[in-house]
């Protein structure tokens, strides 16, 4: 086993609990997603992880062994900062060689001046390797350069050859991409995920940002108030989530909550509209119902949920129109297609419904419950 | 062209401010040319002085005609008195003592005391303070920045506390421990005293609060201790801020006159530059200004050079560290 297991870690700064008891297993060689609102404990987790922060307790092992008490540097993890971290005053080469340095060469052979004397072949070797990652990574032509000379991208592309010359059992990334422009950080979304497919070792990848999560990752967890709330394949977490607050995490823009009154045993209520499911077991108790915006559609019977445009939204390729719908306290969000929208203009009215099985509940306690039979999901629309 | 007022009289007010400055400075270099009489009489002879000739009576007295001299000449000029013999040898070295003032006072300069030793202690003593200084103030501004231990915060505050103590409210104290396990009259008197500079602390310290964090956590992962982290990491990257501490440090021990003073009562192979100066005040024969302004010439040359040479980079430390 040589994946990595972190096990009951908990970690508070004075008062303010970060992580409370979260349990996580990767495995070896996956693109593995931490994502969370700042402030979740993603970041800490990964830290520990890292082991440059102590947890107060919980274990970590690496690769079958227990790395708890290891310093930083002996866990053979490499990571990739969001502000880079490369060492201002060393050039792209001199800052890949560092971390091969301290791992290859002895204290007597790094010293100044004799160092470069009695370890010329090791030295030689080593440069070798920088020169090959800088080709991986499309660097050959900058490796002369100091850092303070390179774009944002090159920057990003030097922090990650850092990490990889040293061809550590896995890679940190704290939010290695937020300091890009836009475009720039959709391409090196997919150069990330090349480049985990082409080196094959483990991921560790923290994000706020769910796109990135969604589009790189094996699998991901997301983070709430220092728990892992759900952890899975990124189309189950969005299609199926687990809580009410992954569900509003993910997702852009925002999952459409509904509340509603079980009103029967087989029947919620919601803006006059009846489902049939088992609700017997939420007798009298609230339950919300989520529908992303783009499993709401408009449709000209007037028999659904009614609603005003007051805001709309224009992404180019869709339009999501904001929706005020009486009964209803929150903005309802659905998405049209470009053609749908030339009709609809602000203070237009529009009557919409959903189709059934794209429904998710949610208990008063935020947990996902299955109300219909798995075997007979209908594509019924609800009006 | 823009014309402000305000900029007008900010500009006049600072030029003004900088005559003031200078003016000393102007004074100084102008009596190293000059010779003891333009000095003394105050004649306006320009910045340079007239460079008229004068006898070097310090050369005259050397170059005196010996008695045997004057007898073994005398043999080759039977027809002449002996007096006449010594006028004329005498005649002989004034003519070789006759220089401008300005050869004058500089060659007095280094030769009236022996100069080059007092700044060679000079140098001596402001760069092991100074190293020292770096040694001591960079890990402890590292962790007073970085580090999260039990303390910081108390520790910093004495820090600060420290800032306010003067010198020489502690002269005395610091005077008798040295003496009593007997270190005066030695570099160490000279030296020990510095090595911890609360002021480079708090200087590196406001620094390396800026360092981001991220810098030093690469550094842990690549393999560095936190020492070499220090050296390796930190220190590069504050070469600004530090250019700016050795700036303040070497300036404040290559002028310090009250320390070498206190602790340097005898040994004139120790003498620092400034209190070197004190040996160029002539006792009985008045003061020879010109040589002292020469003196002082040199002595300050060495600061006002490097202070140019890195004047951009000090700059930039100064502001760097929120200073201003």
């Amino acid at each position: 086993m040589s994946g990595i297991f972190l096990k009951k870690i908990n970690k508070s700064f004075g008062n303010t609990l970060v992580l409370n008891n979260v349990d996580l297993e990767i495995y070896e060689g996956e693109f593995l997603t931490l994502v969370g609102p700042s402030g979740c404990g993603k970041s800490t987790l990964l830290r520990i992880l890292a082991g440059l922060e102590s947890s107060d307790s919980g274990e970590v092992f690496i690769g079958g062994a227990d790395m708890t008490k290891v310093k930083p540097a002996d866990r053979n993890l490499a990571m990739v900062f969001q502000s880079y971290a490369l060492y201002p005053h060393l050039t792209v080469s001199e800052n890949m060689l560092t971390p091969l340095k301290l791992r290859h060469l002895s204290t007597l052979e790094r010293f100044p001046l004799i160092g470069p004397f009695i370890s010329r072949e090791k030295r030689n070797e080593l440069t070798e390797r920088v020169r090959k990652t800088a080709k991986i990574l499309k660097l050959e032509s900058f490796l002369k350069r100091k850092p303070g000379q390179l774009s944002g991208g090159q920057r990003q592309r030097a922090a990650l050859g850092r990490a990889m010359v040293r061809n550590p059992v896995g890679f940190l990334m704290d939010e290695p991409l937020s300091n890009l422009d836009a475009a720039l950080r959709v391409h090196m979304r997919s150069e990330l995920s090349e480049l985990h497919k082409a080196l094959g070792s483990t991921f560790v990848y923290v994000t706020h940002d769910q796109a990135e999560a969604l589009t790189m990752s094996n699998r991901l967890a997301v983070m709430m108030d220092g728990n892992i709330l759900q952890l899975g394949k990124p189309r189950e977490i969005y299609e199926k989530p687990s809580d009410i607050r992954v569900a509003e995490f993910i997702g852009s823009p925002k999952i459409n909550i509904f509340s509603c009154n079980v009103i029967k045993s087989n029947q919620v209520e919601i803006c006059g509209f009846k489902i049939q499911g088992n609700f017997q077991h939420f007798m009298d108790k609230k339950i919300s119902i989520g529908i992303r915006p783009e499993h709401l559609s408009l449709t000209n019977d007037r028999n659904c949920i009614k609603g005003i445009i007051k805001h709309r939204e224009n992404l180019g390729s869709d339009f999501f129109m904001h929706v005020e719908s009486p009964n209803i306290e929150k903005r309802i969000i659905l998405r049209v297609s470009p053609e749908e929208a030339l009709n609809l203009q602000v203070d237009a009215k529009v009557n919409f419904n959903f189709s059934q099985k794209y429904a998710l509940f949610f208990n008063s306690a935020g947990k996902r419950v299955e109300v219909f039979d798995p075997n007979n999901i209908t594509n019924k629309k609800i009006a | 062209m823009n014309f402000s007022i305000g900029q007008t009289i900010k500009h006049a007010i600072l030029i003004l401010g900088a005559l003031i400055v200078i003016a000393p400075f102007y004074t100084m270099v102008s009596y190293s040319f000059k010779s003891q009489r333009e000095i003394e009489t105050g004649a306006d002879t320009g910045f340079f002085g007239s460079q008229e000739v004068i006898i070097d009576e310090f050369c005259v007295h050397r170059g005196q005609p010996e008695r045997e001299e004057v007898k073994d000449t005398l043999e080759l000029y039977p027809e002449k008195t002996e007096r006449d013999v010594y006028n004329i040898l005498l005649d002989e070295v004034k003519k070789n003592c006759t220089k401008k003032p300005v050869f004058f006072n500089y060659q007095s300069a280094f030769t009236f005391a022996p100069l080059l030793r007092y700044l060679l202690n000079g140098v001596i003593v402001t760069v092991s303070i100074f190293l020292i200084q770096v040694i001591v103030a960079l890990p402890a501004a590292y962790a007073l920045a970085k580090l999260r231990f039990w303390g910081r915060d108390f520790a910093f505050s004495l820090v600060l506390f420290c800032l306010l103590i003067p010198v020489h409210a502690i002269a005395l104290p610091l005077y008798i421990m040295l003496a009593k396990v007997g270190l005066t009259n030695t570099y160490a008197a000279l030296i020990i005293p510095w090595t911890i500079s609360v002021f480079g602390i708090f200087l590196m310290r406001q620094f390396f609060m800026t360092v981001p964090d991220d810098l030093i956590d690469a550094g842990r992962m690549d393999g560095m201790s936190e020492f070499s982290i220090i050296w390796k990491v930190m220190l590069p990257t504050a070469i600004p801020a530090l250019l700016a501490f050795a700036i303040f440090s070497v300036v404040a021990h290559w002028n310090d006159y009250f320390w070498p003073r206190v602790v340097i009562t005898g040994e004139r192979n120790l003498f620092t530059p400034p209190i070197g100066m004190r040996e160029y005040r002539a006792d009985s024969d008045g003061t020879f200004y010109g040589p002292i302004m020469a003196v002082s010439t040199v002595i300050v040359t060495p600061l006002i050079v490097a202070f140019m040479l890195a004047q951009k980079r000090f700059i930039e430390g100064i502001t760097l560290s929120g200073m201003k």
